[in-house]
């Protein structure tokens, strides 16, 4: 064992500015598609309730096909030949946005310069990739929570003389989004784990800035302990934020 | 559209430059997707004794017992899979003093990370069974060891196979981060053809897609019926 620990470099100069970025990034790209990753959720299950046939096929062949696919080669899908689907148009204002953030800009409190790229192609495929993968798991949760409420609440609620709507604002929604909530919370972190993946495009997240560091200084060891040290303190947080929230708010649901 | 250059290739994609030794039953370095049904099978099968193990420890009373494995199921859901491979990937030359193939390291990251999840599925299996079946078997004169191997584990086990059948799902999805490190499996045959054929990305994107897809897709349907058969004959909580 003849390796020697750089622990006190990892925290000074170049390696600790990039690790700073990379967690820069992967949030950026973690939120970014968490927001998008949820509209497109509650559309496929907002679909998969519709009582029009087709729309239910296509929502129950989305969530099949990408709970079933590896998120990797869906990265690796969007990265490289979804040229085929997408429609050209959008393909040449996707290679454009670069030219439209040049200038520094400063997110999350952190100055970027122009030569560091936010919106290239790399990153919005791993973003749609992510928000896509996402999506499929969390309109499954969304319709088991949904599912998880009694039809008799509904037909209640109806006989109490509330309007179908009004029956799903009053009765079955504030029960099942406390349902629903956890386990949207534990696929936030789900996501924010597999936005690693996205360094194989050469994104500058966490994850390629730890590689980068082995590469370039030679610490191989001591960049991934740090970068595992900082995806363990994220999901140590929000597991502790969720265990607080089961503690307040959960119902025990008797039956 | 070039779905030629996917038939072409539809033997490399399956099993790659795979050679059987005929001396022996077992495959010499296994590629295409039989290396990644390798890797699934091989890291759940660690996995679930691992795991075993580790949500026992998790289930004891004694500190010195669960500290360990609390640590250890904490730590390992808490990171990326792919960050694990990679610090293990170096850490394992600094330990050993050689190199490692890149298939047992990922096979070990394998076990290591569903193990992890595994255990999880262990604790919620025993948790959920009621209380009174241990007390009533200890009462009959078992020790708790016998109580678990003979009353507890057997009922368990039983509940716990749908999870476990999704926890091997999520792991043949996840044995296509072996190809970062340079496995040739099912995923890395996709890149190596995509990048010789260069024309014909979304068709074979696509075909590998729709292979992993028809295995998880089968392990999950079935998973379905399993649950269904099984929900019968269980003591529940209600």
């Amino acid at each position: 064992m003849d390796y020697t620990f750089h622990w006190a470099k990892m925290f000074s100069g170049e390696p600790a500015q990039w690790m700073w970025e990379g967690f820069c990034t992967t949030m950026q790209i973690s939120i970014i598609s968490l927001i998008c990753a949820m509209i497109l959720g509650i559309v496929i299950c907002v679909l998969r309730m519709t009582p029009f046939k087709p729309l239910q096929w296509f929502s129950l062949a989305f969530t099949e096909f990408f709970r079933n696919t590896p998120l990797l080669v869906q990265i690796f899908f969007w990265y490289n030949a979804s040229y085929f689907v997408i429609p050209t148009v959008i393909n040449n204002w996707m290679n454009d946005l670069y030219y439209w953030f040049p200038g520094p800009f400063s997110l999350f409190g952190h100055e970027f310069v122009g030569e560091w790229m936010l919106f290239n192609v790399e990153l919005i495929m791993g973003i749609i990739a992510l928000t896509v993968y996402t999506a499929a798991f969390i309109a499954e949760e969304i319709r088991a929570g949904i599912f998880s409420i009694p039809k008799n609440q509904l037909e209640a609620s109806r006989a109490v003389g509330l309007s179908f709507l009004q029956g799903y604002r009053y009765v079955i929604l504030p029960q099942a989004l406390r349902i629903v909530i956890p386990p949207l919370i534990s696929q936030a972190l789900n996501l924010i784990k597999n936005s690693s993946l996205v360094m194989v495009l050469g994104v500058t997240d966490l994850m390629y800035q730890a590689s980068q560091i082995e590469s370039y200084h030679a610490m191989p060891f001591e960049a991934f302990t740090v970068a595992l040290l900082i995806y363990l303190a994220i999901s140590l947080v929000v597991s502790l934020c969720i265990n607080l929230y089961n503690k307040h708010f959960m119902i025990q649901v008797m039956y | 559209m070039h779905w030629d250059i996917v038939y072409n290739n539809f033997d490399y994609f399956l099993y790659g430059n795979t050679s059987l030794d005929w001396h022996f039953p077992f495959l010499h370095n296994p590629e295409g997707l039989v290396a990644s049904v390798i890797l699934a099978i091989f890291g759940i099968f660690g996995a679930f004794w691992l795991g075993l193990a580790a949500g026992l420890m998790r289930l004891s009373r004694n500190k010195w017992v669960k500290v360990p494995s609390v640590c250890y199921i904490e730590m390992i859901r808490g990171m990326p899979l792919l960050l694990l491979i990679f610090w293990f990937y170096y850490l394992a030359p600094v330990i050993t003093g050689q190199n490692m193939p890149a298939f047992s390291t990922t096979m070990i990251c394998f076990v290591v990370f569903t193990g992890a999840y595994v255990a999880e599925i262990v604790r919620a299996g025993v948790v959920a069974l009621p209380k009174g079946q241990m007390e009533a078997a200890r009462s009959t004169g078992l020790s708790h060891a016998q109580a678990m191997q003979l009353i507890i584990l057997p009922q368990a086990l039983r509940n716990m196979i749908p999870s476990f059948v999704n926890q091997f799902v999520s792991l043949t999805k996840d044995t296509s981060l072996a190809a970062i490190l340079g496995v040739i499996e099912l995923t890395r045959t996709g890149v190596q053809v995509d990048n010789r054929e260069m024309v014909a990305s979304f068709e074979i994107w696509i075909a590998i897609a729709c292979l992993y897809f028809m295995i998880c897709y089968i392990l999950t349907s079935y998973s379905r019926r399993l649950e269904a058969q099984l929900s019968r004959y269980q003591a529940r909580n209600r």
